[in-house]
């Protein structure tokens, strides 16, 4: 177990390394060098370009040196926890960054949530009662989830709410508590507003969980162990509970290394429609404003945290099922 | 096919016939293809794996409806200035954000054959919204294969018919609605399927390539170059997709043609959906990479490419054909996302995104909210491709249970 532990661990910085150097590519990519984007921002502000505050800004860059040295400038100075400076905010990023990427997770965990919830039964039931009314329903409503992308979910939500129950669903907080500093109040609030996301994110990951629960437990269902199982005169619902559904278990578990990159990509389109204070509208604003020090530290923390949730939540699977802990101690 | 398949074939082709069989008595077939389908049960001991797959595809109807309205829709987008009515870039001041037009059969209690009234835009003195109402003093008939706008069909042949529409100058047919400029919807969407069912379907292809390719060399080598695409394919797994595609393409320039976008658009989404597909391949190379037919034509001195493309691609293009299908929507939804952020295909090209892009806020939707019928494309292509998807993955395999 510690040995996989640790290759597991060595893997994912090898590609927490990559990462590293894809959000600094994609850093590097607009035309023209980092320092174009602030001269132009410092012009538009009125401060008188010199020669003096190229070179400087230069030097504070590290944009006299070859592309290695500035990644190796930027990446060093990123793990100290110093994300570079936002030139549109004129802030540093960190500051910029943190509650926002908070949010963001807080909603991805509850649509987890959500998809967890309802996944669950509506899964088992549409196995144990295949073919019936409510399977076919769920099925229906699975397949318009998975088609349907999450902003027009959320477009329509909004319209609907707005045009037959008169509510203005957007953005995170109602106005007294936008600016209000954090509070029991306050928190109470964010729940109030967070149904929706969750809902609009939940919706497509619900949707394929079901999906997945209910073939893997029709599958299950067909062996030999329930038969015999059910001849020794178990009532059906502790037979089903007790076996078939916890081997069916795992994809809840094992899913949310694919589950959670979607929902941070979901969030992030969501959020734009529903104005959410996250990381989404922040990372479309720098990137078509073409800020990339934001942008690129953007990416690059959502990543990670993607990744060590993946890790999370393979931990929790090896520790759940004996099999896949047998499995990794032989290999 | 390898005699190996074959064999198998045969087998399995024996149970599946007598399963079938029993509930359905050859004499008595309430359905029109019963005969032929009977005929072609008892041939099943001939039955390539390819005749196998087709009918088992046949079976699944949901296939077959996503298939039919996935035919019609490229057909639409195909035929576009043809099917619309109007010229998708025309403005027309007199016609913004005005609401579907109703299509009337009876005036005064009279069949008058299909007919539309012209609109009316009036200011409210409060609100200042412009209200529509139809002015009912002159019925115009909707008529077939009208002269209209020209436009150049499939880009090559100069024509001005248009299948239906007023004829009258003045006075449009918008069965959508119109827009913010007064452009008629439908036509805009319909234009933009261009954009929109295209991309995924080059995106595919591109993605196909670097699958089979890289998915290929993983599987079939295995060892370290195994290991290096697992990597890779992980790294890209990890990454959420949608700030990745952002960042990319935040950085192709603004002043791009659309042609030159619509490229840079595809291979960036190509970037991430190769990986799906090399999974599939790569796990399919490892399967038969020791199969005995495999290892037949190696002692046979066959050399490396010919193995994979003569005796091993054939015997699993059918999964890949259904991973290929189930890609599509994905590549289709990100497409749109993209363009509704405004990082996709920009303003003057037309694309499903594009068009969304208007419909962004609620105040806009509660006025105009035929403004998302473009979404509803979007959701019914989607459909279409999954439905199918699953219908050619149920059928990829002929000869599992």
């Amino acid at each position: 177990m510690i040995r996989w532990l640790t290759r597991r661990v060595i893997n994912m910085l090898i590609v927490l390394w990559l990462i590293s150097v894809v959000s600094f590519i994609i850093i590097q990519l607009p035309p023209g060098d980092l320092l174009t984007a602030t001269l132009i921002a410092l012009e538009q502000r009125g401060v008188e370009i010199t020669d003096d505050l190229v070179d400087d800004l230069r030097r504070q860059y590290g944009l006299d040196k070859p592309p290695v040295l500035q990644y190796v400038h930027w990446i060093s100075r990123f793990v100290q926890g110093d994300m570079g400076r936002s030139f549109v905010w004129n802030a540093p990023v960190n500051e910029l960054v943190g509650e926002r990427i908070a949010l963001t997770f807080v909603i991805a965990l509850s649509s987890l949530l959500f998809v967890w919830i309802v996944a669950f039964p509506v899964g088992i039931y549409s196995a144990v009662r295949q073919y019936s009314w409510g399977d076919h329903t769920a099925t229906f409503l699975s397949y318009i989830g998975l088609a349907t992308p999450n902003f027009l979910f959320a477009l329509i939500l909004m319209y609907v709410s707005f045009r037959y129950l008169g509510l203005d669903i957007g953005g995170m907080f109602s106005l007294e508590y936008r600016e209000a500093p954090w509070s029991f109040a306050k928190v109470l609030d964010l729940l109030a507003h967070l149904w929706i996301p969750t809902v609009v994110l939940g919706t497509a990951g619900t949707a394929g969980l079901v999906r997945i629960m209910r073939a893997n437990l029709l599958d299950e269902l067909r062996k030999q162990y329930v038969v015999t199982a059910r001849a020794k005169g178990l009532t059906e619902t502790t037979l089903i509970m007790k076996y078939p559904v916890r081997v069916a278990l795992n994809p809840f578990i094992s899913t949310v290394g694919w589950t959670l990159p979607t929902l941070i990509s979901g969030a992030t389109i969501t959020a734009i429609v529903l104005n959410l204070p996250t990381t989404g509208p922040f990372l479309v604003g720098s990137l078509l404003s073409q800020d990339m020090f934001l942008a690129g530290s953007f990416i690059m923390l959502l990543s990670i945290l993607t990744v060590v949730g993946t890790l999370l939540s393979d931990v929790l699977l090896v520790m759940l099922d004996p099999r896949i802990r047998y499995a990794k101690q032989a290999a | 096919m390898t005699a190996n398949g074959g064999a198998t074939g045969t087998e399995a082709g024996h149970e599946v016939r007598l399963r079938i069989r029993r509930p359905f008595p050859p004499a008595v077939s309430p359905l029109p293809e019963g005969g032929r389908d009977e005929a072609a049960e008892n041939r099943d001991d001939f039955s390539s794996q390819w005749q196998l797959m087709r009918r088992r595809f046949l079976k699944h109807r949901l296939a077959i409806i996503g298939s039919v309205v996935l035919l019609l829709m490229y057909l639409a987008a195909l035929f576009a200035p043809f099917l619309s009515p109007h010229d998708p870039t025309q403005r027309n001041v007199a016609y913004r954000e005005a609401p579907p037009q109703r299509v009337r059969l009876f005036a005064d209690g009279r069949l008058r054959g299909p007919f539309v009234y012209a609109l009316i835009g009036e200011k409210d003195r409060e609100t200042y919204k412009t209200v529509y109402r139809a002015d009912r003093s002159r019925a115009y008939p909707i008529r077939l294969f009208v002269q209209g706008h020209s436009y150049r069909l499939f880009g090559l042949v100069p024509m001005k018919v248009h299948l239906f529409g007023t004829g009258v100058e003045d006075v449009p047919v918008h069965l959508f609605g119109a827009d913010a400029l007064g452009r008629d919807v439908l036509a805009r969407t319909l234009h933009g399927a261009q954009i929109s069912l295209s991309i995924g379907l080059v995106g595919v292809a591109i993605s196909f390539f670097l699958g089979i390719l890289i998915g290929g060399v993983a599987g079939y080598f295995g060892g370290t170059a195994d290991e290096v695409v697992n990597r890779l394919i992980d790294l890209l797994i990890s990454i959420p997709s949608l700030p990745l595609w952002m960042g990319l393409s935040a950085a192709l320039p603004r002043g791009w043609p659309v042609a030159q976008t619509y490229l840079a658009i595809t291979i960036i989404l190509s970037l991430l959906g190769w990986t799906t597909l090399a999974r599939v391949v790569r796990g399919k190379f490892l399967a038969l990479r020791e199969s005995d037919f495999v290892v037949a034509a190696r002692i046979g001195g066959r050399r490396d490419l010919p193995i994979i493309f003569i005796h091993m691609v054939p015997s699993f293009l059918s999964h890949i054909i259904a991973a290929l299908t189930l890609t599509i929507p994905g590549m289709i939804l990100a497409e749109t996302s993209l363009s509704f952020l405004g990082l996709g295909m920009q303003a003057p090209a037309i694309s499903w995104g594009v068009l969304l892009k208007a419909a962004q806020n609620v105040h806009t939707l509660a006025l105009a909210p035929w403004l998302m019928i473009p979404g509803l494309f979007v959701i019914v292509t989607v459909l279409a491709f999954n439905f199918v998807g699953d219908g050619l993955r149920d059928a990829a395999d002929p000869y599992a249970n």
